[in-house]
């Protein structure tokens, strides 16, 4: 996909994501929003996968450890046909394997994810045993900001700069705000960059929610061989609906009739702007 | 009163007896030798390490396997993560760490990475119960059983003695799934005369046929149900003694055997007296066959500092208490 079209996918995966959730009831609406950009880059662009072979052993794996904000990737997996579009009604129902966390009976979800600090030491065995194994895929795991909080992380961090797995990139969906409140109110992170950069790991910044700026360091890595790579994707928790960016209780605010059709309107606006630019270019 | 003919179904093993030859084999190393004997042939089995390759006797591992050895440091939650990564990507990892740490700091990654996820990781938690005896209640682990066995699709298995340690570690490679492996740190008597004998992950080993009672033990208690068996048989009381080595998933059918012959029952182990073997039992007897019960184990407490020979004697794991037991159970 090029550069408009990752982006009209990725407004096409908000407006799924709105419209699942309003109809579930339930759902973190925010955090979704702010990844969808991230995994929109990876899934239509960057990763070596294939649908129809979810199990594959050479795909590259995506691990989402900030697994509560699964919404946008179920959306993602059944727009890429891992299952029938039609099972997102399903989402959060009575009996339902499209829960609020990625579950691993559903093809295209490698771990079972919701517990915060565990993804990333999944992530570093699956990277440690490709290396052992001389396979090619790499391995990207997802983080949130409020997640860093855990002990656990920072186990992970050493353990894969430790290994040189420059075949994992770590991304930090870095939205500065968490449930309670601001990251730095709850308990601060900053210095962060620095933090992984001390921690042995090749740190690169970009804005989380520009698709360009996605793709080019996740091609780019490892820039440092040797280095497991940290993408910090300052991103904006409730992006690309106007009234929940930024707001902490859209974390996990449903929206109601009139707020889904305005941010519907919205992202279709958006949308077709790209389209536009994109016959334009 | 003499114990009846073998069943066929139930007694596969050669339990030693009384004869107690002096054997200086622990379990953990025991394992090591296992695993680098099929880690030759497969070369999925990765062993990992927190620090901790030297108190579970992994160094030779090491050594011998760098690229089928992972060490992470003092990490207990970092290895069961990694292990679990290691298993979604084909490796059959063994995870090795005392189990005071590896049952409670990783907890949680066993119940979500290891058991939700259904990954094939094995967890072998080294001077388990009460083998660190003198270093105090954060080093004993007397909870782990309990913690295991709530886990769901999670197996539990305690080894016996070093024979019984070979063959369940061999088992353990062929076996697809999560297990919870506790073994002490220290040699243990033999209760087998050798590995030769008909070894199931689930399925109980009956050590000695009895029909007045039956005293049911897993690990390093085996050895001193055994001993208890011995006296008892010396003053007419015949007691069957039943080794389950696997407390989840549990051998029911044994126990419900136990309890309609023998009309009996204690249980007898290393860990609490709260949801270990002894509540593993109990659940099955209350539900399928009521008989008078005991549960011996260690009290609600900080477990005493001492040697295993002298805490056991302390909490009544001996084979004199387990006497007196018998004697009140049976009215005698």
């Amino acid at each position: 996909m090029n550069s408009a079209e990752l982006k009209i996918k990725a407004a096409q995966i908000r407006m799924d994501l709105l419209r699942m959730i309003h109809g579930a009831k339930t759902g973190h609406t925010g955090g979704s929003l702010s990844n969808t950009d991230i995994l929109t880059a990876l899934y239509y662009r960057v990763m070596n996968i294939d649908p129809a072979r979810p199990k594959w052993e050479d795909r590259d794996r995506f691990i989402a450890s900030k697994g509560h904000s699964v919404e946008s990737l179920w959306c993602i997996l059944a727009d890429l046909g891992f299952f029938p579009k039609e099972e997102l009604k399903t989402f959060s129902q009575f009996g339902t394997r499209l829960i609020g966390h990625p579950n691993n009976k559903v093809p295209g979800i490698e771990m079972n994810t919701g517990a915060l600090g565990h993804g990333l030491a999944i992530s570093v065995g699956m990277a440690l045993a490709a290396k052992r194994d001389g396979r090619g895929y790499r391995v990207f795991c997802l983080m949130g900001d409020g997640e860093q909080a855990e002990g656990s992380v920072w186990e992970a961090a050493m353990a894969g700069a430790h290994y040189k797995l420059d075949n994992l990139v770590g991304i930090i969906d870095r939205n500065r705000l968490q449930i309670s409140g601001s990251t730095e109110d709850v308990m601060g992170l900053e210095p962060l960059e620095e933090k992984w950069a001390a921690f042995g790991w090749h740190v690169v910044s970009v804005d989380g929610n520009d698709v360009d700026e996605l793709v080019r360091v996740f091609e780019e890595a490892p820039a440092a061989a040797g280095k497991p790579t940290l993408v910090m994707a300052n991103t904006v928790k409730g992006k690309g609906v106007s009234f929940a960016e930024n707001v902490p209780h859209w974390h996990h605010h449903v929206p109601n009739d009139e707020e889904l059709a305005q941010a519907l309107a919205e992202l279709s606006a958006a949308a077709e702007a790209w389209k536009q630019e994109g016959q334009v270019r | 009163m003499n114990a009846k003919p073998m069943d066929s179904n139930s007694i596969n093993a050669k339990p030693m007896g009384t004869k107690k030859p002096a054997n200086k084999i622990p379990n953990r190393q025991v394992i090591c030798e296992t695993l680098s004997e099929l880690a030759r042939e497969d070369r999925a089995i990765t062993v990992l390490a927190s620090d901790s390759r030297g108190s579970a006797a992994m160094a030779p591992f090491a050594k011998e396997f760098p690229e089928q050895f992972v060490e992470v440091g003092i990490a207990e939650q970092n290895i069961v993560g990694i292990a679990a990564g290691l298993a979604h990507s084909g490796k059959k990892p063994f995870v090795t760490s005392p189990a005071c740490f590896l049952s409670m700091r990783s907890i949680e990654q066993i119940k979500v990475d290891v058991a939700y996820s259904g990954t094939n990781v094995k967890l072998v938690g080294i001077s388990g119960g009460i083998s660190y005896g003198a270093l105090g209640m954060s080093h004993h682990s007397v909870q782990d059983i309990a913690v295991a066995r709530a886990i769901p699709g999670l197996a539990v298995v305690l080894p016996a003695d070093r024979h019984e340690t070979k063959r369940m570690t061999e088992a353990l490679v062929g076996y697809e799934g999560g297990v919870y492996v506790r073994i002490g740190r220290n040699p243990v008597e033999d209760v087998y005369e050798s590995d030769e004998y008909e070894f199931e992950i689930g399925k109980a080993v009956t050590m000695r046929e009895g029909t007045d009672l039956t005293i049911v033990a897993a690990g390093e208690t085996v050895r001193v149900a055994l001993d208890a068996a011995e006296a008892l048989a010396e003053e007419g009381v015949s007691c069957r003694v039943l080794n389950m080595h696997t407390i989840k998933p549990l051998d029911e059918e044994a126990i419900v055997r136990a309890a309609t012959e023998t009309g009996h029952l204690i249980t007898v182990e290393e860990h609490s007296i709260h949801g270990g073997l002894g509540a593993a039992v109990a659940e099955v007897v209350v539900q399928r066959r009521p008989v008078p019960m005991r549960i011996v184990g260690i009290p609600d407490e900080p477990a005493i500092a001492g040697k295993t020979s002298e805490v056991f004697e302390h909490y009544g794991i001996s084979a004199g208490h387990l006497k007196q037991i018998a004697h009140e159970l049976l009215g005698r």
